[in-house]
């Protein structure tokens, strides 16, 4: 035991490596579409994340004098039937799909997904066999079919429960908040998030169990979870940050899906696929808006559009920059 | 080889009752009793407790379970709620094949479309054109449905008046062309990206120079040679792009109008008409498994290595 935490001291006395890294930006950089893609992600998010300072108006407020309005300098990108601001609502929109994205990611993949496959890949045996079997039934549904039955099953019960929460704790604001509608989206995009990364996980850890680093830890009495995290974990982050980074768009879309239907962020909350929703009376209308009233679908979608297209842009030369082998 | 198919065909009944039990389980999880909702709200308590004990509510999980896979294996997915006392399947069984017959429209455009412009990008691999129809193929799987179809609508219905702008009259109609278009895209543009990889490995082989050097014609050495071979690697990609198209085609039915199991499925969703939703998870979970068993098998048969592994 002695000599395995020298030696681990040894490794960590050695300076950061950031040489890998460092190598990876400047060969993703030389990339340019990529680049730009990267630039209109992080300006699409931030639109999100400052939603509440940039807004020109508040999301619920009507002005029913100025209703179906084209762009002008008092609404930017002109106002809905209720003579609700498209800006402000596109802006808040982006607010629920950042948060969507980023709870989805950080339980059902990186938590849920990571955690699942590195136990399967590294322990093997039964445990495998049940979470791989488990994983074969969840994905032979089609995702939206599975994602909007769990949404639909599962949302009553929730917001029963969490009105249960506010009446015993006093807590107010729990179903109003919205943070319901995060839960119940949350777990209906687990099926859709665990198992790819999970697989891939597992593959990967299931090379790396036999390689000769991870012997030597072994025989020298590293624990478990120490070899798991600090030996293994670390080489696999490459493959993962290339599955998040193509992930990302489809799990948005979900969500503009699962909303679009009504079972997912709820009015008077703004979420794109509300506003998709909406407008086009749950898809009825889409052709007579389009035509008539272009910018109230264009808003929502074009965001959307972006997403997904820059995601995938980034995905792929993330890809060619982390993974030697595949060029 | 023969051990693998017949482990999956072991497999696959076992996989179809695990998703069964789910979603009976999530089923059970839906709010409101199945007695009450058959009844309407002017029931009595009591009639509501024979109700139960009819259906069989009263028993524990497990038993509801297998009367719910006796049921299934009889054809019988139970009753709609809402549709008062008529069978599950009558009411979802025509409305799903409408779908079905979608999907494998949307699936002929997508792979007439993908596969020999995967394969054409892949040949022009180092000119301009290649990455002129990546991207473009990206942009068009990016784009989403709800704009797709209402623009297609505008254009080819509206503007030009090729063809109607909304229905459905069967397989072989006018109408089918836009909704199949419409979910074709995206599959397009997964099959070109797969295409366009799997020729690209395919071209640097051996035996695709040794067919240059005997003196072969281009044309013989890339439809025989080259393209034949990548093909194979697609078929598995099928399913997997069949469960994705399927996705889309609930919502291009509610823009087109087309009476499907999208349409059917917002219903259900809004009048609580769980056994239909739950039914159609299972049925196209069920069609699902069983396309991808078939293209698992075909896939052993069209490619001998895989056979004498």
């Amino acid at each position: 035991m002695a000599s395995a935490t020298q030696t681990d001291h040894m490794i960590d006395d050695l300076p950061p490596a950031r040489g890998h890294w460092r190598n990876v930006w400047s060969r993703f950089r030389k990339r340019r579409l990529a680049l730009v893609s990267l630039i209109i992600i992080t300006f699409i998010y931030l639109l999100g994340i400052f939603a509440p300072v940039i807004q020109t108006h508040d999301y619920q407020e009507t002005n029913l004098r100025r209703t179906q309005e084209g762009p002008s300098t008092e609404n930017w990108l002109g106002t809905d039937r209720a003579g609700r601001d498209l800006y402000t609502r596109v802006v808040w929109g982006i607010q629920t799909t950042v948060i969507i994205t980023v709870v989805s990611f950080v339980t059902g993949s990186l938590f849920l997904g990571v955690s699942v496959g590195l136990v399967a890949g590294y322990f093997r045996g039964w445990i495998d066999a049940v979470i791989m079997r488990v994983g074969e039934v969840v994905s032979a549904f089609p995702d939206i079919l599975l994602i909007i039955l769990l949404a639909a099953t599962l949302r009553p019960r929730i917001l029963e429960f969490a009105r249960n929460i506010e009446d015993s704790t006093g807590i107010n604001g729990l179903v109003s908040s919205g943070i319901v509608d995060y839960v119940v989206i949350g777990i209906a995009l687990l099926p859709l998030s665990w198992f790819g990364m999970m697989r891939l996980v597992r593959g990967q850890v299931l090379v790396l169990r036999n390689a000769e680093y991870v012997q030597a830890a072994r025989a020298m009495g590293t624990s478990t979870p120490r070899i798991l995290f600090r030996h293994i974990l670390p080489n696999v982050v490459s493959p993962i940050i290339v599955t998040v980074s193509f992930g990302i768009g489809g799990v948005a879309l979900s969500e503009v899906v699962l909303s679009f239907f009504g079972l997912g962020v709820q009015p008077p909350r703004p979420s794109l696929g509300v506003m998709i929703g909406e407008v086009t009376a749950r898809g009825g209308a889409s052709v007579s808006v389009l035509r008539d009233h272009p910018e109230q679908l264009l808003a929502p979608i074009i965001v959307v559009w972006l997403l997904i297209f820059c995601w995938n842009i980034v995905g792929d030369a993330l890809n060619d920059v982390l993974n030697p082998r595949a060029r | 080889m023969l051990a693998y198919i017949v482990r999956r065909l072991l497999w696959t009944p076992v996989l179809l009752a695990l998703a069964a039990f789910f979603v009976f389980f999530m089923g059970t999880c839906a709010p409101g009793d199945p007695a009450e909702l058959r009844l309407g709200p002017r029931a009595t308590e009591e009639r509501i407790i024979v109700e139960r004990a009819r259906l069989g509510l009263d028993k524990p999980l497990l038993f509801q379970y297998g009367k719910y896979v006796n049921g299934i294996l009889k054809g019988d997915f139970g009753d709609s709620y809402h549709y008062q006392g008529r069978p599950v399947l009558e009411i979802l069984l025509p409305k799903l094949w409408v779908s079905v017959q979608l999907n494998i429209a949307a699936l002929i455009v997508a792979v007439s479309i993908g596969l020999p412009l995967g394969f054409y990008a892949a040949k022009k691999q180092g000119t301009g054109r290649d990455p002129a129809i990546v991207i473009t193929m990206l942009i068009l799987y990016a784009m989403p449905i709800f704009f797709t179809a209402p623009f297609l609508i505008l254009f080819f219905a509206v503007k030009l008046h090729w063809v109607p702008a909304a229905g459905w009259d069967g397989f072989f109609s006018l109408q089918i062309i836009l909704p199949a278009v419409t979910i074709g895209i995206p599959g397009a543009a997964i099959f070109v990206r797969h295409m366009r990889a799997s020729t690209l490995e395919v071209v640097g082989q051996e035996y695709v120079r040794t067919a240059h050097a005997k003196g072969m014609s281009n044309f013989v050495v890339n439809y025989r040679h080259i393209a034949r071979n990548a093909l194979l690697p697609i078929l598995t990609i099928m399913g997997f792009t069949l469960a994705g198209m399927f996705g889309g085609s609930l919502i291009v039915e509610l823009i087109y109008g087309i009476p499907g199991a999208g349409r059917l499925s917002l219903d259900a969703i809004f009048q609580r008409d769980f056994p239909v939703l739950t039914a159609l998870v299972l049925l196209s979970s069920g069609m699902l498994v069983l396309a991808n068993l078939a293209i698992d098998i075909a896939y052993t048969i069209v490619d001998p290595r895989i056979r004498l592994q």
